[in-house]
């Protein structure tokens, strides 16, 4: 709605995509989970996905990030379609999945070795290791860190492909609240500072006002884009001031009707 | 403390003296060096911090085994309990290990050489047919019903077969370990491939890894904890076929000369030969062990076994 003078710019976009699957206890039969999902990011732009569990946002994103495909529709990055995974579009989990068998700094330089590059951008390894405050844990194994830890790791993992859009399906949502406002601030950081296109799948409503530029608001079964929320304040942003809370409402209050609307149909 | 397991040991001295043969020089010998390096660490204990921290935890096990060293003589030598050409006393079994030392050493060495051999090729073959089935689906597919059907074989049961087949004992001795161990370590390294998490792969794949990639630097890390459990099932394994192997068909080696003394009732040396086994299967157990912790450092404080 309104996308279309973006269209242009856009770093990422999504047309009319739909995605099923196989319901295996009744065989032949499908359960769409994603029925038309159309947005596009511009470049730099700081993007939340939000919507109730089983809404889709995960499997949005696999087909962003070219670990699987839509039954119809496209994804483009750049006016390209995606065709498979590729380093361009890096992934970070709710789990960091850091490889348990590579130390701090060998898990960062994964991407760098995947590519073939190790030897041109070793030098790249240490700014990153720096970036996410982790200069003195190379030799660490990943069993050793804290949950924010590894996650940074992963984060850092990702960003050193230099990806055109960072994919984050709920990274934060392990930790515990207060490792989590800070690894939010620390992603903002991130952000700020390399300008990566970033869209962001979480359930929490505070972090999404609090980190994005706009929240697309997704309603379930089927997963579709229901509402595009611009959040116009400035950074940083007061979790408390009155704006805030009034979009918190706004939001909830959405979701909450979304969420009836489901049941109902359903 | 350490003073209790050599006061044991010095009643054992006394009840010994007094039974065997004089022949068996040398197991005094034995004791009585035993019995000094004993004391010197009890003594030295208190001058030497580290030896005391080094000696600690081992001096219960070295008490134990001095203690079963003169139940055994006491109920062989000592009392006459057990009928004597069967079972000797330690101090016969040492004198013809020392006695035969050459054939024993020769035995040893063309044991190892031999399992050595069989376990590299099984492994090796082992892993990539394990990779393989573990990986690529046409191979799970063509492969598994040949590992379920001949994998449950023991090896040992091909040995008449394999008489027939080979033209040398030792080769087809080689194969039959390579099959013993071929067997888990495919299994298992193929349970591992396949049971790499997915999502190593999805992070993998998004980060511009290629199938070599995957393969090598993923799947197989990700698998290597259960590669080394059928490397040690296949080790055991092994273990069984060599002395099988050594005493139907091949002419040297421990298992052969187990089977050889038997054969001339020569019962000393059949103790000292398994007394030999015993070490040397443990000490390449060890080995693995270690090269294992070497490895999965990684995985410290997760695996216990």
């Amino acid at each position: 709605m309104v996308t279309s003078n973006l269209v242009a710019a856009s770093a990422l976009r999504v047309e009319e995509v739909c995605k099923s699957f196989p319901v295996l206890d009744v065989p032949g039969t499908s359960r769409p989970a994603l029925g038309g999902i159309s947005f596009s990011i511009a470049a730099s732009e700081l993007v939340s996905l939000v919507g109730p569990s089983g809404c889709g946002k995960s499997t949005l994103l696999r087909l962003i990030a070219g670990l699987d495909f839509p039954d119809s529709g496209e994804l483009l990055v750049d006016e390209e379609k995606i065709l498979g995974p590729s380093a361009a579009r890096g992934l970070v989990f709710q789990d960091p999945n850091l490889f348990p068998w590579l130390t701090v700094r060998r898990n960062i330089e994964a991407g760098l070795v995947a590519r073939g590059v190790l030897q041109e951008k070793r030098h790249e390894v240490d700014d990153f290791m720096r970036l996410v405050g982790l200069e003195t844990f190379g030799r660490s194994y990943p069993h050793h860190l804290s949950g924010g830890m590894s996650q940074r790791v992963a984060l850092a993992r990702a960003l050193i492909n230099h990806p055109k859009v960072l994919l984050l399906d709920e990274p934060l949502g392990a930790l515990d609240a207060f490792t989590r406002m800070r690894m939010q601030d620390e992603v903002l950081h991130l952000w700020e500072n390399r300008r990566t296109t970033m869209l962001l799948v979480t359930h929490d409503i505070d972090e999404a006002i609090y980190m994005s530029d706009r929240i697309l608001v997704m309603t379930s079964a089927p997963g579709r884009i229901d509402r595009e929320i611009d959040i116009d304040l400035g950074r940083p942003r007061d979790r408390t001031s009155e704006s805030f809370l009034r979009l918190r409402s706004e939001i909830l209050e959405h979701l909450h009707f979304a969420g009836k609307a489901a049941d109902v149909s359903a | 403390m350490p003073v209790a397991g050599a006061i044991a040991f010095a009643a054992h001295l006394a009840v010994y003296k007094n039974e065997t043969p004089m022949e068996a020089r040398t197991y005094t010998n034995f004791l009585a060096t035993f019995l000094m390096i004993s004391i010197l660490i009890a003594v030295g204990q208190y001058r030497w911090r580290r030896l005391r921290a080094a000696v600690w935890r081992m001096r219960p096990l070295f008490t134990a085994a001095v203690l079963l060293l003169c139940a055994w003589e006491l109920i062989t030598a000592g009392w006459h309990w057990l009928p004597l050409p069967y079972f000797p006393s330690p101090a016969a079994v040492l004198q013809s290990m020392i006695s035969d030392r050459t054939l024993l050493f020769d035995s040893t060495w063309h044991s190892l050489v031999l399992l050595l051999a069989g376990y590299f090729l099984g492994a090796l073959a082992g892993f990539v047919s394990g990779v393989c089935i573990g990986w690529s689906d046409p191979a799970r597919y063509w492969g598994m019903p040949l590992l379920k059907v001949i994998g449950p074989v023991p090896a040992t049961a091909w040995i008449p077969l394999a008489m027939v087949i080979s033209p040398s004992a030792t080769l087809s001795a080689t194969a039959l370990i390579a099959l013993a161990v071929w067997f888990p370590v495919t299994m298992l390294t193929a349970s591992g491939i396949s049971n790499t998490r997915a999502s190593y792969l999805d992070v993998a794949r998004t980060l511009g890894a290629n199938q070599r990639y995957l393969i090598f630097r993923v799947a197989i890390p990700a698998a290597l904890p259960s590669i080394f459990v059928g490397l040690f099932m296949g080790l055991g394994a092994s273990f069984l076929t060599l002395v099988v192997a050594e005493s139907v068909g091949v002419k040297s080696g421990l298992g052969w000369y187990v089977s050889w003394a038997q054969g001339w009732a020569e019962y000393g040396k059949v103790f000292a030969a398994l007394i030999i086994m015993a070490a040397f299967f443990s000490t390449i157990m060890t080995l693995l062990f270690k090269l294992r912790d070497r490895v999965l450092v990684w995985q410290k404080g997760m695996i216990k076994w």
